[in-house]
């Protein structure tokens, strides 16, 4: 069987297969409008998200699919002391293909290990989050024309920010990546991340200094500082205002410049950005269903086999 | 110090030093029926200082466990009095309920029964890092 685990299951031409289906469907809604009729998702979402599990609801349904699930662990059996593979095993009995968020790293990879029907992972915690890693590709690719060649600032929370340890690994792949990853001392990219790196001889520089580092960056990818991921309150009060993203700052950027988020944003891009052409964060929202259409009729269809 | 030579059995050499103990704590190496000898701290030219643990029984071990915590050492298997095989401990790939994930926001803290698993994905630093996770050993 078939999962989404990891942004590693997708070899870098499938990712490429997956971008144009999902450019196709933006063209030609209508021709996938029924291409799952018939099939359930499940969107198992046991630490809360509004545009992810949104996302991949409006997916489905525009695939002519139906959507079954809960939003919150609270209204979930795992409330009641059950483990994430008696759920899955139990939810894959009614679910064609199940989408899964949890708070604990590596919860999806379990759950694929015991389900008889597509697992994708919607989030584990601050580890992986490989179909916002997706939307951010199929938006790079739509910006830019390209996968490769490019200057990638990625900026605020590097340490506890999914996002962005995924999107580096899928950048990791094409050539001519450079990485400007630009924070404060304590969300620093993790150890771990930085000795994958360094082991595949990746470009990368750690910079504190965000207007120094812009006016090389092809594209500018800011995080949120979650509150969610901190033990202490003290801490994240203390963090969470590192960068603000306001038009100053964007003097000396370049005019093609793509600015995305994975949003929801607190205040680290001022609203005032939104209208600046170089602001993708909203059209990267709309990317993240349309890719997602993409990944569940790939995974479906690999199910049949 | 002299030590008695064993006759049939299993001889752990090149530990390093301070290891030894931690070695028979996670082979449970108190619940075998036959003698073990623990030495601690013995002069090597090799180490300048040296753990060593003989069996006396010829019985198969968790290698995977001593490779992880001693991956230097050598293992001397010794019949009749003599030592008949001289044996280099390989780093398993794999190691389960070995080594148990210190992440606290690994899934392997709230699962019931799931082993704890890590994977080598490094053989020179000899480093393991946690399958659902990631984080290092």
């Amino acid at each position: 069987m078939r999962h989404l685990i990891d942004i590693f299951d997708l070899s870098p031409a499938e990712i490429d297969e997956m971008i144009a289906v999902a450019c196709d469907i933006m063209d030609k809604p209508q021709e996938y409008a029924h291409k799952c009729e018939g099939k359930k998702l499940a969107t198992l979402f046991f630490e809360p998200s509004t545009r992810t599990r949104l996302s991949f609801e409006a997916a489905m349904y525009e695939l002519g699919g139906h959507v079954i699930g809960f939003s919150d662990a609270g209204n979930s059996s795992s409330s009641k002391g059950e483990s994430v593979s008696d759920t899955v095993k139990v939810v894959s009995c009614y679910a064609d293909i199940i989408a899964m968020r949890h708070f604990k790293e590596g919860a999806p990879m379990v759950a694929a290990m015991k389900s008889d029907v597509p697992i994708i992972n919607a989030g584990d915690g601050g580890h992986n989050h490989p179909t916002q890693t997706l939307t951010d590709l199929l938006t790079i690719h739509r910006e830019k024309g390209r996968l490769d060649n490019l200057t990638i600032g990625l900026c605020g929370d590097l340490k506890f920010g999914r996002t962005v340890h995924s999107l580096i690994d899928a950048m990791s792949r094409y050539s001519g990546i450079k990485f400007v990853l630009i924070s404060p001392e304590e969300l620093r990219l993790p150890s771990y991340m930085r000795d994958m790196m360094a082991e595949k001889d990746l470009d990368y520089v750690e910079t504190r200094d965000l207007e120094a580092a812009m006016p090389e960056l092809d594209v500018l990818y800011m995080t949120r500082v979650q509150r969610e991921r901190f033990f202490s309150e003290e801490e994240y009060l203390r963090l969470k205002n590192s960068y603000i993203l306001t038009p100053d700052k964007l003097t000396n950027a370049k005019q093609t410049l793509s600015i995305l988020h994975p949003l929801p944003r607190v205040n680290e891009i001022a609203t005032s950005i939104d209208s600046d052409p170089r602001a993708c964060y909203f059209s990267q929202a709309l990317n993240g269903k349309f890719i997602r259409m993409a990944l569940i009729l790939k995974l479906l269809e690999e199910a049949k086999k | 110090m002299t030590i008695d030579s064993i006759r049939n059995g299993v001889v752990i050499d090149h530990i390093p030093a301070g290891k030894a103990l931690e070695i028979y704590h996670h082979l449970h190496m108190e619940k075998l029926g036959c003698s073990v000898a623990i030495l601690t701290n013995v002069y090597s030219e090799k180490l300048g200082r040296k753990d060593i643990i003989k069996i006396d029984e010829d019985i198969e071990l968790n290698w995977d466990v001593i490779g992880y915590l001693a991956p230097a050492c050598t293992v001397n298997i010794i019949r009749e009095g003599q030592s008949v095989e001289k044996r280099r401990i390989k780093l398993a790939t794999q190691l389960t309920n070995v080594i148990f994930c210190r992440n606290p926001r690994c899934i392997t803290t709230i699962e019931q029964e799931l082993p704890h698993v890590f994977k080598l994905v490094d053989e020179k630093k000899g480093l393991y890092r946690c399958i659902y996770c990631e984080s290092k050993a």
